[in-house]
């Protein structure tokens, strides 16, 4: 194969199968995204604890960037579409560099791919809001605006100072880092469409307030801070939205998201997400 | 014989292939010793689907040029910024259509709802005018934003300050 400058096409070594990552999509098999960054846990640091902190994280990241991925051809328009996928792209992203941070943590020669795709339901440590189907575009943006502002801060503390074990392990704060900037994106981006319809007309605005209302029972697992609770309240204000005070959905037998009990909606993700891999292992597409 | 680091910057972003990885500041290092490459790369966004195919082009071209034994190497800190792209990388971003971004905005104390940062001018990579829109955050790239000239009409892509 001869290129130079005037012909080079980025696009050619798609076409060379000879090498093991020439795939554009995403899918299994892929090299590992940390690559060349230095694995060893820090002295000081519990492998243990930061293996079940990048895990939980990643989870939530894992399994809500699969619902959005359920809205492509599905948005109201193209503009929210592209949004969408952008921000599942990115939450996507960070789940393979926390999944693969857990597995190294862990030291048991898993990677992304075994984490994702062969561990049961059980096993997963995403909180429930992650998993939860939008009905509509309201409840949509509405658990988007929850989800983000929370994550948001919780990776603003990872990234503050040395932090608490295990966020003084410098590969989390370096993942964290990068997406405080895209997580303030996609909750400006929910906050700025909850604000619209919130106070749009009655018919929108009663559409944003129930769907507030539903998801609500979800919120209180995530145990949200003073700084992303604030943040929630500006937005109802400008909204005309009130914050509910429904009861949390309750744990089942004192077990909720992070302890691996997940609502029914789960099961139909793991099925979707997981059955090609299943199916076919070993494989990478 | 041309340098590894020459040989790797000449290398052609996917998703921008108007812009070298130099231009866009995704190249971090080279190195070279004896006949063995180490590069190190780092992603713009997290989920940057570009960044097997980056390491891919690095090796075909290294070795394409002679360099035996390449390794590439990915770098999360210090984040990538949109202030690491190359005055050169804005010219050509500018020529094909595409609006450089500005410097990166100073992070504000949160006291009320911000939803927009300090709206820099934006003007249209076409008419030069800076009467221009954000239609939406996100575009057909994590990097990108669409906008409109109210001048002129045209929608374009513009590179967002991140």
């Amino acid at each position: 194969m001869s290129d130079n400058d005037s012909d080079f096409d980025a696009y050619l070594s798609l076409a060379d199968v000879t090498a093991d990552d020439h795939r554009w999509a995403f899918g299994t098999g892929f090299a590992d995204p940390l690559a060349g960054i230095d694995a060893s846990i820090p002295a000081g640091v519990d492998a243990a604890a930061l293996a079940a902190r990048c895990l939980a994280l990643g989870d939530d990241a894992l399994i809500y960037s699969h619902r959005l991925q359920q809205w492509a051809t599905r948005a109201p328009e193209l503009e929210e579409e592209t949004a969408l996928a952008n921000i599942a792209l990115d939450l996507l992203g960070q789940a393979r560099l926390l999944l693969t941070r857990a597995a190294q943590a862990e030291g048991r020669g898993r990677d992304e791919d075994q984490l994702a795709f062969f561990r049961a339901e059980s096993e997963f440590r995403n909180v429930r809001l992650a998993e939860r189907a939008d009905a509509d575009f309201a409840e949509l943006v509405a658990r988007l605006l929850v989800f983000s502002a929370w994550r948001l801060e919780l990776f603003r503390d990872v990234t503050a100072d040395p932090g608490p074990n295990p966020d003084s392990d410098p590969v989390l704060a370096a993942i964290a880092d990068k997406a405080v900037k895209e997580l303030t994106y996609h909750r400006d981006y929910a906050a700025a469409w909850v604000i619209r319809l919130g106070d749009g007309t009655d018919y929108s605005h009663a559409k944003m307030q129930a769907a507030l209302d539903t998801l609500w029972p979800l919120a209180a697992e995530l145990g949200l801070g003073g700084e992303a609770s604030a943040f929630l309240d500006a937005v109802f204000a400008e909204a005309t939205l009130t914050r509910p005070a429904s009861a949390p959905l309750a744990p089942v037998a004192g077990k909720t998201g992070r302890d691996g009990t997940h609502t029914e909606a789960m099961g139909y993700i793991l099925a979707e997400l997981q059955s090609v891999a299943r199916a076919h292992p070993g494989a990478t597409w | 014989m041309v340098s590894a680091w020459e040989m790797a910057a000449s290398v052609l972003d996917p998703e921008l292939p108007a812009l070298t990885i130099a231009d866009l500041g995704i190249l971090r290092d080279v190195r070279e010793s004896g006949g063995a490459v180490t590069v190190t790369i780092t992603p713009t966004y997290s989920g940057c689907p570009a960044m097997g195919q980056i390491a891919a082009d690095l090796r075909r071209r290294l070795g394409e040029a002679g360099y035996r034994d390449v390794a590439v190497r990915t770098e999360l800190s210090p984040a990538w910024t949109t202030d690491w792209i190359t005055p050169d990388g804005r010219r050509k971003l500018a020529e094909a259509g595409i609006a450089p971004p500005g410097p990166r905005p100073v992070p504000v104390q949160l006291t009320v709802v911000q939803l927009t940062v300090v709206q820099l001018t934006v003007r249209c990579p076409r008419c030069g005018s800076a009467d221009t829109r954000e239609i939406s955050r996100f575009s057909g790239t994590a990097c990108k934003a669409l906008r409109q000239c109210r001048a002129c009409l045209e929608p374009f892509e513009h590179v967002k300050e991140h």
